[in-house]
């Protein structure tokens, strides 16, 4: 019998996705551990990651990156394919499609704290949509919005300008590539 | 942290932060009430509006329940149940509310505008 050796061809880019992803989902792990007054209101911190990922990679990456760490964020805490991994998956498609539009205004004029906003605004507009359209059929959700929408602007101000701060900081290379 | 802020994004979180706010006013508002739904054993016993202030007394299988309205609110004001859940409630202002004095079998409830939803008609 022989040994067979499955080997994978990997390129430098896959092993940096993979990094950057790590570092998220470390972020996902420690935002947990944050109580939150209500299911849904948490600081989103992972994002940061794709943020800084998309300034310096693109698009693609960052999007890799973003639907990794959900993925093995639901794996970690056990609720891969349960509602809360749905939630977490809308939230991200939303953000990356509005990221893919907002990354196409003047760099000169709009930095990390607008996409970051715009994002936000976009995860909870897509999580609230599929808690209307699957989990709570219901119109009285809509007067959770006002919490939400308070969440998304505070939050996605702050973890833009940490994001800034990182772009800003490291103009070539290295610090977060890992 | 300010040099982190580039002039488009302050447009941004002004639109944002418009735009929260006016979403706010809207989902919360809520729609003012004009009148009150009075039940007694289940059954609507009067259907006052609420522009014009008086008191009204609601018979029940334990006694009577007074109920109050004054300044486009209602409350219940006196009842004859233990534990006075209704009476606590205090003033109803916003359509929607409700007090229930339950073992009086008594209940006001504020109607108007659109009707709003809470976990009970759902």
């Amino acid at each position: 019998m022989t040994a067979s050796i499955i080997k994978l061809d990997t390129t430098p880019e896959d092993h940096h996705i993979a990094r950057m992803a790590a570092v998220a989902l470390g972020l996902t792990v420690l935002e947990n551990a944050i109580p939150s007054p209500l299911p849904g209101v948490k600081p989103g911190l992972a994002n940061i990651v794709t943020l800084i990922v998309l300034a310096r990679y693109g698009w693609r990456a960052a999007a890799w990156v973003s639907l990794l760490r959900v993925l093995a964020g639901s794996l970690l805490f056990g609720n891969f394919l349960a509602p809360g991994f749905f939630l977490s998956l809308s939230g991200a498609v939303c953000s990356l499609a509005m990221l893919a539009l907002s990354m196409h205004l003047p760099q000169r004029w709009f930095g990390a704290v607008t996409h970051s906003v715009l994002a936000a605004f976009a995860h909870i507009a897509g999580q609230m949509l599929v808690v209307y359209l699957w989990l709570i059929p219901h119109s009285g959700i809509a007067y959770l919005i006002p919490i939400f929408a308070t969440a998304a602007l505070v939050f996605g101000t702050v973890n833009g300008l940490v994001a800034m701060r990182f772009i800003n900081d490291a103009p070539t290379s290295s610090r977060l590539t890992g | 942290m300010l040099q982190h802020i580039k002039p488009g994004d302050f447009l941004t979180l002004m639109i944002g932060a418009i735009g929260t706010v006016w979403v706010t006013m809207i989902v919360w508002s809520g729609g003012a009430a004009d009148t009150a739904l009075i039940r007694s054993g289940g059954k609507i016993f009067r259907v006052v509006p609420l522009s014009r202030d008086q008191q009204i007394e609601v018979p029940g299988p334990l006694g009577t329940s007074i109920i109050t309205i004054e300044k486009r609110k209602a409350r219940i004001t006196s009842d004859p149940s233990p534990r006075q859940y209704c009476v606590r409630q205090g003033w109803l202002q916003q359509a929607g509310e409700i007090a229930i004095c339950l073992p009086n079998e008594v209940s006001v409830e504020l109607t108007g505008g659109q009707k709003k939803y809470d976990s009970l008609n759902y």
